[in-house]
């Protein structure tokens, strides 16, 4: 089952014999990692024959924490876990902590939280797209991508207090109510939005030297990325029926109006192209909600000290990245028994060997960027 | 496929599992000699097709450890929850990873975390954990750290 | 040797008019140190969070090449100052004193956020986080936050000019001493 090295010496021709095999270290510092990723590959000549990814370079021993923090506490950590799309990684929580206690969350506030993730994904989707072009050489995409992003951090600012790791969920609801400036600002940053998003495609997707660069690279297939575990944009680039926001609804995204994405061309290109067409589906969704917000709490009223039956609970979202699973084992206490996070971007990494194995050095960066890895959220 | 469907279709397979329907997925439990057969049944099984791990994890229960599997099916949609007992002071449980891929790196990081052996498994090291580390495994209830630990 | 608070454009040394040019009086230090804290080359050095913020501070909005900082560097041969934006763990902390061990004097360090500073939300109950990078390596100048906000981070960067054109950076005090 697993692809050999063997394999690879027989199907491609003027690889040398074991003699011409080195190692080469990528990371941890290393600016196409984005952030503390070791890799260490295997050449002959030009060709990967191995990455072995070595983690561990920010593990925080977040689940080890987790489990001396109370049902509240333990929220603020997960929005350092996965950074850009902190937000949807609070929701989780917030989500898991109401299935145990059995709370129910206003209206208003499911609407708040729904609004706040798409946002929230927007600007993962910007950051990663910047990131990537300045990854393949192109500098310029990067502050374009910054433009748009600093938008949604002054809406997030204002209503949440914070940039980048809000905190705005908390079980029950959110924190506060939304700014008097909120829908306005919003509507705001749609304008804008909408009158750039066409210089995305003609700076970087119509490029025919991104385009030779992405397509045909780093092939996965749909049976592969499901055995992988890949989710999220990785996976419905394969064609893999996998948004949780469809298959599982959370919130309210089973009464909105919103398509999957899904590209079946496999490759780099497929999986830039789906980021690129969620990002339009995203404002599909904050257009319908942004003038229906409902009046009402925005919080359900909660005891002070949170305490949730013995028992297993299990809840997962959609991020940025893919499906972040929240799996509460307690024990009746107020702290968890055992925190486990499936973080998105584990599993998407451990295909990159898969993936990587037979094509070019060169092609290693635009395979990790379009697996868009966010490093803390893999080693928590 | 619902509940009951699940259980039967299951049972058939092996007849010894003992199953819990109380939590939201069907949680069937087995012995760690019973789990690969049953594993090979139901990454092969057509009508199950549960071919997505979707989490693989351990709990320390002070007495005993114990395996958690997720399992999803991409076609049908429904999920199972694998549970299987291990020794604390010898756990040992057979490698899945030739049924689903993910499970090579996840079960490193419970090898690491918690000690648990995988047999048969292809690579089994140090994933997260600097090297020097084998033998602390610090997801543990009873792992201590007074250099690097502060205590609140 | 006085902490003197110059605004960037600040030229150190009198300046004398004189018929057909004027002649410039100052010291040579004052000169080489005005030079260095106007074209400080930062590593690109992120661990978490705060170095999505940093990157915010290179894009166009903050912009810090408006102090001489955009030449961001990915190999620490080229660069002056470590910004540690995240948090340093047990396996990432040799690393760390191998990248300043490589960087060429003068170098400068900038600890950004409250987990290089002292190990932050990350301090209690957790086996590998490193309880502040000033365990593994002087640090010039601390930013406080989770994360800083970028205009913190640019008060940081004029700071540790300010700092370096006054001679009291850590590493100056040290060759004076000699």
């Amino acid at each position: 089952m697993y692809r050999e090295t063997q394999i690879i010496k027989e199907t491609s021709p003027g690889i040398v014999g074991e003699t011409g095999e080195f190692t080469i270290n990528v990371g941890p510092q290393h600016p196409a990692t984005h952030g503390v990723l070791h890799l260490v590959i295997t050449l002959s000549g030009e060709t990967i024959m191995k990455v072995e990814p070595h983690l561990g370079y920010i593990h925080r021993s977040i689940e080890k924490m987790c489990e001396s923090l109370t049902y509240r506490q333990f929220i603020y950590v997960t929005s350092r876990m996965d950074y850009l799309s902190s937000h949807i990684n609070n929701h989780a929580c917030a989500l898991c902590v109401e299935k145990g206690m059995q709370i129910e969350v206003p209206e208003r506030a499911k609407v708040i939280r729904v609004l706040m993730d798409e946002l929230t994904r927007i600007a993962s989707h910007e950051l990663w797209w910047g990131a990537m072009a300045m990854d393949l050489g192109a500098f310029t995409p990067f502050f374009h991508a910054f433009r748009e992003r600093e938008s949604i951090n002054e809406i997030m600012e204002e209503t949440c207090g914070a940039r980048l790791t809000m905190n705005y969920n908390v079980p029950g609801g959110v924190m506060q109510d939304l700014h008097p400036d909120f829908q306005r600002k919003v509507k705001e940053f749609l304008k804008l939005y909408k009158s750039k998003i066409h210089e995305y495609d003609e700076l970087v997707t119509g490029n025919i030297i991104f385009q030779n660069r992405m397509k045909g690279v780093g092939i996965l297939s749909a049976k592969d990325a499901i055995s992988y575990g890949c989710s999220g944009p990785t996976a419905r680039g394969s064609a893999v029926s996998s948004d949780i926001r469809k298959v599982y609804p959370y919130g309210i995204y089973d009464k909105l109006e919103f398509d999957e994405v899904l590209e079946t061309g496999c490759d780099s290109f497929a999986r830039y192209m789906v980021r690129i067409r969620e990002m339009q589906q995203s404002i599909r969704i904050i257009e319908q909600l942004i003038d229906n917000i409902p009046e009402g709490d925005f919080q359900a009223k909660t005891k002070a000290v949170l305490k949730l039956p013995k028992g297993e609970f299990y809840t997962k979202v959609e991020t940025a990245r893919g499906e972040l699973g929240v799996y509460i084992v307690s024990e009746g206490g107020t702290t968890p028994y055992r925190i486990k996070f499936r973080s998105p971007g584990f599993s998407n990494l451990s295909v990159l060997d898969h993936i990587a194995r037979g094509s070019k050095i060169g092609d290693l960066v635009a395979m990790m960027g379009t697996l868009d890895l966010v490093i803390p959220d893999i080693d928590r | 496929m619902s509940k009951e469907l699940l259980k039967f279709r299951i049972t058939e397979m092996l007849p010894s599992a003992s199953f819990d329907e109380s939590g939201e997925w069907l949680n069937v439990e087995v012995t760690a000699a019973e789990w690969p057969t049953l594993a090979g049944a139901l990454c092969k099984d057509s009508h199950l097709a549960l071919d997505y791990m979707f989490c693989l994890t351990c709990i320390d229960w002070k007495t005993h450890l114990t395996m958690v599997y997720h399992l999803h099916s991409t076609s049908f949609r429904h999920n199972i929850v694998v549970k299987v007992k291990l020794d604390r002071a010898k756990p040992e449980v057979v490698s899945v990873c030739k049924c689903w891929r993910t499970a090579e790196f996840h079960e490193r990081e419970v090898y690491e975390m918690f000690g648990v052996n995988f047999l048969n498994h292809p690579d089994l090291r140090l994933l997260i954990l600097p090297d020097g580390w084998e033998g602390k495994n610090p997801l543990r209830k009873d792992f201590e750290d007074p250099i690097n630990m502060i205590r609140l | 040797m006085s902490v003197k608070q110059n605004t960037a454009n600040d030229f150190p040394g009198q300046i004398h008019e004189n018929p057909g040019g004027g002649i410039v009086l100052s010291k040579l230090d004052d000169i080489i140190n005005w030079a260095r804290s106007n074209s400080l080359w930062p590593l690109t050095f992120a661990t978490s969070c705060c170095g999505i913020e940093y990157m915010a501070v290179a894009g166009a909005k903050y912009d810090f090449s408006r102090f001489g900082f955009e030449v961001a560097r990915a190999t620490p041969r080229q660069a002056d100052v470590i910004i540690i934006a995240g948090t340093i763990v047990n396996k990432m902390a040799p690393v760390l004193k191998r990248l300043y061990d490589q960087m060429a004097d003068p170098k400068y360090v900038i600890a950004m956020g409250a987990c290089a500073i002292s190990g932050g939300p990350f301090f209690y109950n957790t086996y590998s986080v490193v309880k502040g990078a000033d365990h593994v390596i002087p640090v010039d100048v601390y930013v406080a936050g989770c994360p800083p906000r970028p205009e913190a981070l640019l008060h940081a960067l004029i700071s540790l000019q300010n700092k370096i054109k006054a001679g009291m950076t850590r590493e100056q005090i040290r060759t004076d001493k000699d």
